[in-house]
């Protein structure tokens, strides 16, 4: 099972550690990362693997999307299906 | 691989163009529930509403976090409670409020089914039912009521027609500290669906599974910014667009339901194609409307707009989902729609215009305020109007009027929340009292004869 995390906010330092770093103490695997700045609008979206995580996934989205709030980003965790559904035939 | 403004795309479409799935609703049948015993056939009703939709609202709140993608509203339909109080003696009242226990218990926001299919006549307990729609609507808050007046195979049962008048007025003067809102849970039917989601005009036909879940889907506010990335486009173009957005929207509803059946074990129904509005800023069909060039929606031209849009909304929908029903197609309720409420107040947007986009839309005549003065034939003509242009287009039409007691034509009612608010409009001040009085039917149109 794979989630996409989408991150979008104004640029800092240490965005991607701090969000690789959540996937790896709870075990997802970062399968793809692009990352485009727009203006200073930092866009990243993410790929990972969730068959491995070690705690619930709900829990583990809900931790990212907190992070996400502390640093003043939005982070964004949804399951692949989502996006496989609306724009593959 | 996906790629990343297909991502950021989709979120776009959640977070600031509103939009939502928004409803999965569990059809349940009550035909095992039937008792000669009132109290019996409640609480059968109370139980089996409980077993199959115990988690119905979690289901649906688990599916919002992993998917990302809110879902608005979890309801439950039932089969129409005539057919199962028409078993028993005493007030059908009691199914109401069994019903609303059930609402309580599931924590579901709407029930609908409190209905009876009239369309060529009364059969037992449909008269009581009718009768008690008021106090049934009066005594409780989440349960919704709906009556099937008319077909294309039936034709148009007058004298319910003239009931439903009279009922409306009741059903609002009972609610009458609550904004009349009574009756804004009941709608009256021709060419009722038996597997539509939303409320409050679902019930769940006999012939459906014994449980199902339907999902209705929105989005109004992704189909009008889409259609401002193309401001110089030919109306070909624009459809093309609302079609592929569609498609996108339509795919979601598809997942969620899906989903929704493996998690709770019970059948898909349908995905209703329908770009539903809402009182929020940019979730307006009227906008979309206005988006395609008319300056304010009830102008000359609308009809025509919407004509296009219902029917690009379909085509794009009926691809991405396996089993479409419902009532798929444009929603135009005034008090839910900022655009059409502004346009109401502008008096842009009359009775008799709505009247025709009905001809062209989803439904009917829906959330619309009238003075309080209306007298019951005139509302019973308003939906006698209705039936006939559902009749003989072989479409479900609906109306869904407010008679606001003691209030006049351009004061405003507020429902708030997802009901918003609405102008009280005015209706015609001649009178069809004597064909409403008439009674008997209006026969089946030659439309109905295709074997």
């Amino acid at each position: 099972m794979r989630a996409v995390v989408a991150v979008i906010g104004k640029d800092t330092v240490g965005i991607l550690a701090k969000v690789s770093g959540i996937c790896a103490e709870h075990n997802a695997n970062v399968m793809d990362v692009t990352q485009t700045i727009m203006q200073d609008l930092f866009a990243m979206t993410m790929m990972i693997e969730i068959s491995g995580l070690n705690i619930d996934y709900i829990d583990f989205a809900d931790k990212l999307t907190k992070a996400g709030s502390e640093m003043g980003l939005q982070i964004h965790v949804m399951h692949e299906d989502i996006f496989n559904a609306m724009h593959r035939i | 691989m996906l790629n990343s403004g297909d991502i950021l795309e989709t979120i776009k479409m959640i977070q600031e163009e509103n939009l939502d799935i928004r409803t999965i609703t569990m059809g349940i049948s009550l035909l095992d529930c039937i008792d000669s015993d009132i109290d019996k056939a409640c609480d059968k009703v109370y139980d089996k509403i409980m077993r199959k939709a115990e988690n119905l609202v979690k289901t649906g709140e688990d599916i919002e976090k992993q998917y990302g993608i809110p879902i608005v509203n979890k309801r439950i339909s039932v089969t129409p409670i005539a057919m199962v109080s028409a078993a028993c003696k005493g007030s059908p009242v009691k199914f109401a409020k069994a019903l609303q226990r059930a609402a309580d218990g599931t924590g579901v926001n709407y029930i609908g089914g409190y209905s009876a299919l009239v369309h060529k006549g009364f059969s037992a307990g449909d008269r009581e039912l009718i009768e008690s729609i008021p106090e049934a609507l009066s005594v409780t808050s989440n349960v919704c009521s709906s009556v099937n007046i008319g077909s294309t195979r039936a034709g148009i049962n007058m004298d319910a027609v003239a009931m439903m008048g009279k009922i409306i007025i009741d059903a609002a003067e009972a609610t009458k500290d609550n904004s009349y809102f009574g009756a804004a849970k009941i709608v009256v039917f021709c060419n009722a669906v038996e597997d539509n989601p939303f409320m409050a005009g679902a019930f769940h036909g006999v012939g459906e599974y014994d449980c199902e879940i339907n999902v209705g889907v929105s989005g109004p506010g992704v189909v009008r910014a889409a259609l401002k990335k193309y401001p110089d486009a030919n109306i070909s173009e624009i459809a093309d667009v609302i079609k592929k957005t569609a498609f996108k929207i339509t795919r979601m509803g598809q997942l969620v339901g899906t989903e929704a059946c493996q998690k709770l074990g019970v059948p898909f129904g349908i995905v209703d194609l329908s770009l539903a509005p809402t009182p929020a800023v940019g979730d307006s069909v009227a906008h979309i409307l206005e988006e395609i060039g008319l300056e304010s929606c009830g102008c000359h031209g609308t009809t025509a707009c919407l004509a296009m849009l219902n029917d690009a909304v379909k085509k794009g929908g009926v691809m991405a989902s396996s089993h479409v029903g419902g009532l798929s197609g444009a929603f135009i309720p005034v008090s839910e729609d900022a655009g059409m409420i502004d346009a109401a107040i502008k008096g842009s947007l009359s009775l008799e215009k709505l009247e025709a986009m009905t001809a062209v839309c989803s439904v009917g005549l829906d959330m619309i305020a009238i003075p309080g003065d209306t007298p019951a034939d005139v509302i019973s003509a308003i939906i006698a109007d209705e039936a006939a242009i559902g009749m003989v287009n072989s479409k479900t039409t609906a109306v869904r009027v407010i008679p606001a007691i003691g209030m006049k034509e351009g004061e405003m009612i507020e429902f708030g929340g997802l009901f918003g608010s609405a102008p009280i409009m005015p209706v015609s001040r001649f009178s069809p009292s004597k064909f409403i009085s008439r009674g008997g039917r209006i026969p089946a149109p030659l439309q109905s004869l295709k074997n």
